[in-house]
């Protein structure tokens, strides 16, 4: 088997992997910011439990992002030696710079969150889960730094074989990075929230800990409703707008536009087909794919056709995942939406279809946020680094098939146990609930 | 004047030594775990760590984003060249970083014990790697430049040879001792009792190990030794390790803990500062031929402006990060109480 393909498949299932937990991270201890706050401040007992129980939840979640964290740095040196070599000098900052500003932080604060709770005063023990939240989300804004400039590169010039550094902002505030920070900040967000309010949801459907459960999911839906509208717009939006004016190729890719077109149409839905490239069956909107891209429904807007045979995305991965994301987005916007409302006629917590629903929708901003990353990945395709270099010249030269084919049979059985274990240990927790925990809220 | 280079292999090489000390400790502990019959006792050692293991990972984490950013040639050299030993360490590390929370979820008490071994075992395995990448290293790698590229050569077999073992040894026992020192300051009566002899017992095996090292070390790797005794720093180091060694029997035997613990990781920074003097400005000796093909800070680094913005980071960010961490350990001091929130 081709070890560039071994490679480009390892990479996806190990980034595939750790970046299921991550977001979840992110969403949840900001969620818990909120939450720790209420319960120390105003002394109330039903989001004192809320907090300690999403807090283990937390820890959990936590372990298995840093198991998984620990393949993704070392990563680019096993198995993208050419790529290390050529970029250290730019790539390499942000990632030691995610160390130092972000890694320290969420996780020597994590274990005081976590265990310190007796042994600091509430004050500090919120102070902490603050961190928490902080410092994951720099270490998001840090991780994305990296990979936008892998899109977008900026700041650098070409010499002496490689991508040297000139301007660290430029190279840090690329174009893509801000765009890129917000709406991957948002999917977490919107991650966070679904898992609250599946948990909660279960717990209605069964019947227990309905206290408690009203209130999580109470929280949990306006939360998720907030970050699912902002995520569409203005994150989603914006980012959109960056792709087309900076990454022509992709945009068209992911949109599906094969040829060049003034007013451009918004496909809705269709089956793309790549030789030749054709959407089948599209459900097109006139016009809209210019207004919305570039504020003039008569834009001119680059099709597949423009760009060189071997500098295009692969157009069907990149087509349907992006389709797919969107059509979560708009789902949980409406999702959100209708429970809001259901809840303020007070016909929420005892609808048990809606319930259900909720219960079942928890993974699917993960699915979403998957499916996101690889439009972004598969649409920056043959490139590894946009315009500079090639996929297949990055990988290391040294590794071949034989250990190729070891690593990524180790991963897959450490990742299926792993996540069998996992969701095997939230279930039991979740299903323990949070009714019997001890919390102290008079000080 | 020093320059940025030289910083930068100084920088790491604070990395490198924040980790041995820090993560040193709880992989001690962890090789200690798989020797602990108690249920209890492997309890009180694996929350001894519990609250701190996780941010002295991040040197881990920190040194390698470091090595990348700073000498990015080193880093895909060695790194791709010591491919599957590489991904074994990596298997060892993620099953470690997950037994902890995975402990505390787990119900019955078999579920609990598997994730001690877990612990025990990936802290173990690693505890012998470091070593091993490190005695590899001394040896020298078949590195060489092809028109101004770099070709490695390195393949797994070859990275397990006799004198590579013997340093993973010794690294191995060097982080049992530093483990059961810091477990005297968290345990109480017979458990300490306990730790006092592994504490006693593996500084006798460190000490002959790394005497039989040094002496191979001058044959297998000469080079270590040029013009080392001219250099004022060597003698420094060498001053530091003498005293920090004969101190920690005597301190055990008086029972300062801490001040053991103190010198504990005093010695561990000045057996990495002696290998590191030894060892500069070469990063990565070259077996082919040391002289022409070994990376060294000025042949593997980036350009001076990523390194001066790099120092600027550095220079901000690791003052709060040692903040907090004092911060950190000051609120977990003391012996181990186990709580509702324990592991």
């Amino acid at each position: 088997m081709d070890p560039l393909l071994l490679a480009r498949l390892q990479f996806a299932l190990t980034v595939g992997f750790h970046f299921l937990f991550p977001p979840l991270t992110i969403g949840l201890a900001w969620m818990l910011v909120i939450i720790e706050a209420i319960g120390w401040k105003k002394k109330d007992e039903v989001y004192a439990k809320i907090g300690k129980f999403f807090g283990k939840v937390l820890g959990l979640i936590f372990a298995v992002g840093v198991a998984s964290g620990i393949v993704m740095e070392f990563q680019f040196g096993t198995n993208w030696s050419e790529y290390s070599k050529f970029v250290g000098d730019i790539f390499g900052a942000p990632l030691a710079a995610e160390g130092v500003f972000a890694f320290f932080l969420e996780s020597t604060f994590l274990g005081l969150y976590i265990l310190g709770r007796e042994r600091v005063s509430k004050g500090v023990h919120w102070f902490s889960i603050l961190m928490v939240a902080i410092g994951s989300t720099i270490s998001a804004f840090w991780i994305l730094v990296a990979n936008s400039w892998q899109q977008t590169p900026a700041g650098y010039i070409l010499q002496n074989n490689r991508a040297e550094l000139v301007d660290f902002w430029a190279a840090v505030f690329n174009p893509s990075t801000l765009p890129r920070f917000f709406h991957t900040l948002g999917a977490s967000m919107i991650s966070g929230a679904f898992l609250m309010m599946g948990i909660s949801a279960y717990w209605l459907i069964k019947k227990i800990n309905f206290e408690i459960a009203i209130r999580s999911m109470r929280f949990a839906v306006i939360f998720g409703l907030i970050f699912s509208i902002l995520e569409v717009f203005p994150f989603g939006h914006e980012h959109a707008k960056q792709v087309a004016r900076t990454q022509p190729e992709k945009f068209a890719a992911i949109q599906g536009l094969y040829t060049t077109q003034e007013g451009a149409p918004l496909a809705i839905f269709a089956i793309p087909g790549t030789e030749p490239p054709k959407l089948h069956f599209p459900i097109e909107i006139p016009g809209l794919l210019s207004w919305l891209a570039f504020g003039d429904i008569n834009a001119k807007i680059k099709g597949i056709n423009e760009f060189p045979q071997d500098e295009i995305p692969p157009l069907f991965l990149t087509f349907v995942s992006y389709h797919n994301m969107v059509l979560l987005g708009i789902y949980f916007i409406f999702i959100t939406i209708l429970s809001f409302y259901l809840m303020r006629k007070n016909k929420l917590f005892e609808n048990q279809k809606i319930l259900k629903v909720l219960m079942y929708s928890t993974p699917l901003p993960l699915i979403a946020s998957q499916l996101g990353w690889i439009s972004a990945e598969v649409g920056r395709q043959p490139w590894i680094v946009y315009k500079l270099m090639k996929t297949k010249d990055a990988v290391s030269v040294t590794v071949g098939t034989g250990e190729l084919i070891f690593s990524i049979l180790m991963f897959i059985v450490i990742y299926i146990l792993l996540l069998s274990i996992f969701l095997k240990l939230l279930f039991n927790w979740v299903k323990k609930g949070p009714e019997k925990i001890k919390v102290e809220v008079a000080q | 004047m020093i320059d940025l280079n030289t910083i930068w292999f100084l920088l790491i090489g604070v990395l490198i030594i924040g980790y041995a000390i820090l993560d040193g400790f709880d992989l001690g502990v962890g090789v200690i775990q798989l020797f602990t019959k108690d249920e209890n006792e492997r309890r009180i050692n694996i929350n001894a760590v519990g609250p701190v293991w996780d941010g002295n990972e991040v040197w881990l984490l920190t040194g390698g984003g470091a090595l990348f950013a700073a000498f990015p040639i080193v880093y895909a050299t060695v790194f791709s060249g010591f491919y599957l030993a590489f991904m074994l360490l990596l298997l060892f590390l993620i099953f470690r970083a997950v037994s902890f929370e995975f402990r505390k979820f787990s119900e019955t008490p078999a579920e609990k014990k598997r994730w001690d071994m877990a612990f025990a075992l990936g802290s173990t395995v690693p505890a012998l790697l470091y070593g091993v990448a490190i005695g590899n290293l001394m040896r020298g790698l078949p590195v060489k430049f092809v028109d101004g590229k770099i070709v490695s050569d390195i393949t797994f077999l070859g990275l397990l040879n006799p004198f590579a073992l013997l340093i993973g040894l010794t690294g191995f026992a060097m982080f049992v001792m530093h483990g059961a020192i810091y477990l005297t300051m968290k345990t109480t009566d017979q458990h300490q009792e306990r730790m006092i002899k592994w504490a006693n017992n593996s500084w006798i095996v460190f000490v002959s190990l790394y005497v039989i090292s040094t002496v191979v070390s001058l044959f297998v790797a000469k080079y270590l030794f040029d013009g080392i005794l001219k250099n004022p720093l060597f003698w420094i180091l060498f001053l530091l390790l003498l005293g920090s060694m004969i101190y920690i029997p005597v301190g055990l035997k008086s029972r300062k803990f801490g001040w053991s613990f103190f010198a504990s990781s005093a010695m561990i920074t000045s057996v990495i500062g002696l290998l590191a003097v030894s060892l500069y400005p070469r990063l990565v000796p070259s077996s082919i031929n040391l002289d022409e093909f070994s990376l060294t800070v000025y042949n593997a680094s980036s350009t001076q402006y990523t390194l001066q913005t790099m120092l600027i980071i550095a220079l901000i960010g690791m003052p709060i990060v040692i903040g907090y961490t004092i911060y950190i350990y000051r609120v977990f001091k003391g012996k181990v109480i186990i709580t509702q929130d324990s592991y």
